[in-house]
């Protein structure tokens, strides 16, 4: 089993929400980060007062999958992601020890899918 | 080099005024040389003099209807993405400063001074000549400075309205030059028509009591051309754009209704019957409209929704407004409904089958409202309710109809062609789309380097 890790561009989202169906990879965590890459910040000037270099928001994906599942997935987050151009983003893959489904007490690859 | 280029202009801005004022005084009598009599006041006293009941009502509208404005702010900002809020809050607030200062400068003047049919004349530049003394044509027992007052709210809110349409995707300088270049040769000329001494449609009769034609067909017919010419929102095609913060929407819409009391009752230019009929007739509309919008959605979209009833309350108010003066309370009823349900069939159904992009419906609401009410008047106007207006298709009278049409198409064409000469203008000069980056990132971030909303402290 692997953590599914990626950083992506917030626009981005949509594109790989819908490379990832198509892939049939269904369950997926989403939240709203904050990141600073290689891509420079914008310049905020507030009465003034200026926050140069700033964090940028950026969208994390968590996706958990069995092994046979790692390539495509990732494949998929790569075609809806990729724009070519830099603050693209990340994906880390991690090896996930237990996985376990609140409501039936599965575990492992059973509770991923 | 850039900053080198706005100091001349503050200095031009500076020295004009200076001319203007140094010039001698000419005094224009305000005598009625052109004897039109004024569609919302009753007949003027032998010599106008201010009374200070009527001039306290329009004052406080005055302040009423300035309120609409960042009211209009909140309204549009909860329904545009997070990353574009502070964008639409900026452009309305900008052009509450922008145009209160053309006002100032020449709008009042080529509006409302009395000149040809198209335009006003350059008499009034700089509002000089003009203070306490009463101008018969443009209320008899107010001050003049207050009327110029009154009008400028309205030449504020009017661009303001057409900053839905292209929401999310206007670069702020080519914005700027376009309300300015907009005000000056579409709002001025178009309420000169309308309300200005000598303008034509007013010599044909036309009635527009508080703006139906000059605020919301001029503004939603400009906002059509622009969604149209600046093309569709980056992903809005693909998947619809979520309001952000709709109780601000909400928020917005109750200043909006609150200012409209001012808009309406306040263009009676007095205390007095018509007042508080419009005010009656303003809230009744738009009552009449939210209600039938939050029915229709319940019928065809399974649940009432808040975005829809606020949406109704406003496309009711702004049909009411060129009726407000002329129509009893039981029109305003039919005018409403009828206004909920044929913009509810714009914005839901004709729109989308279309393919332009209004972003927050401004033509869907404010044109078809617009235009719906200016006929209305036509079939509604009652001279029970205001002897200084004519009676409607359904009291009798089926040419003032023709004339509601006739001006009412007009404007539509003209309002259209001279904005998109203007866009065209903007568009070879600055660009007026943000580049693809910008818009991807928001127009609070790139355009006035600033956040709505922090994650972390």
């Amino acid at each position: 089993m692997k953590l599914i890790i990626a950083i992506i561009k917030p626009d981005r989202l949509e594109a790989v929400k819908q490379e990832l169906y198509n892939a049939e990879v269904n369950l997926i965590t989403v939240s709203e980060v904050l990141g600073h890459g290689r891509q420079m910040g914008v310049t905020e000037i507030y009465r003034g007062v200026k926050e140069v270099g700033n964090l940028l928001r950026k969208i994390r994906l968590e996706i958990a999958v069995n092994e046979d599942f790692v390539e495509s997935t990732i494949s998929a987050i790569l075609r809806g992601a990729q724009t070519g151009q830099i603050g693209d983003g990340k994906i880390f893959v991690l090896d996930l020890v237990e996985c376990v489904r609140i409501r039936t007490e599965e575990r492992g690859g059973e509770a991923i899918g | 080099m850039r900053s080198l280029i706005l100091l001349c202009v503050c200095l031009f801005i500076l020295i004009t005024l200076g001319t203007v004022n140094a010039q001698p005084a000419v005094s224009y009598p305000a005598t009625d040389a052109h004897p039109i009599a004024t569609q919302t006041s009753p007949p003027p006293p032998a010599t106008p003099k201010v009374d200070t009941g009527d001039a306290t009502w329009v004052l406080i509208s005055a302040a009423l209807v300035m309120l609409m404005t960042p009211g209009l702010a909140f309204f549009y900002g909860g329904m545009v993405g997070r990353k574009n809020v502070l964008g639409i809050l900026m452009q309305c607030f900008i052009i509450l400063c922008l145009v209160s200062v053309l006002w100032v400068l020449f709008g009042y003047s080529l509006s409302f001074a009395p000149g040809k049919g198209f335009w006003g004349g350059f008499q009034w530049v700089g509002l000089k000549g003009i203070g306490f003394e009463p101008y018969t044509d443009y209320g008899p027992t107010i001050p003049h400075q207050l009327f110029a007052v009154f009008q400028m709210m309205f030449a504020i809110i009017t661009p303001a309205l057409i900053i839905g349409a292209f929401a999310e995707r206007m670069k702020f300088s080519a914005f700027l030059l376009f309300i300015v270049l907009w005000t000056t040769f579409v709002y001025t000329p178009i309420c000169h028509w309308v309300w200005g001494v000598g303008g034509w449609l007013k010599e044909m009769g036309v009635l527009d009591f508080a703006g139906g034609i000059v605020v919301h067909i001029s503004a939603g017919i400009t906002a059509l051309m622009t969604a149209i010419f600046i093309g569709k929102r980056n992903g809005a095609a693909k998947k619809a754009i979520l309001p952000h913060n709709l109780p601000f929407t909400v928020l917005g819409t109750g200043l909006l209704w609150f200012g409209w009391f001012g808009f309406n009752a306040g263009s009676a230019l007095g205390m007095n019957s018509v007042a508080v009929n419009a005010f009656l007739v303003t809230n009744t509309s738009g009552a009449a409209a939210g209600l039938t919008w939050a029915i229709i959605d319940w019928i065809f979209q399974e649940k009432p929704t808040m975005l829809g009833t606020a949406t109704g309350a406003v496309g009711g108010l702004a049909a009411i407004t060129p009726a407000a003066g002329f129509v009893d309370v039981f029109s305003a009823f039919v005018i409403g409904a009828v206004a909920s349900a044929i913009c509810y069939i714009a914005v839901t159904l004709v729109k989308p089958r279309l393919g332009y992009d209004d972003a927050l419906d401004v033509f869907g609401v404010h044109c078809i409202g617009g235009v719906w009410g200016v006929l209305a008047t036509g079939l509604f106007a009652s001279k029970a309710v205001n002897p200084a207006g004519a009676d409607g298709l359904f009291f009798g009278n089926p040419k003032l109809f023709l004339i509601q049409l006739t001006a009412a198409a007009v404007t539509l064409a003209y309002g259209f062609i001279a904005s998109l000469i203007i866009y065209k203008f903007v568009d070879l000069t600055l660009k007026v789309r943000v580049k693809e980056k910008d818009e991807l990132m928001g127009l609070d971030l790139t355009q006035h380097h600033e956040n709505a909303y922090t994650i972390l402290e």
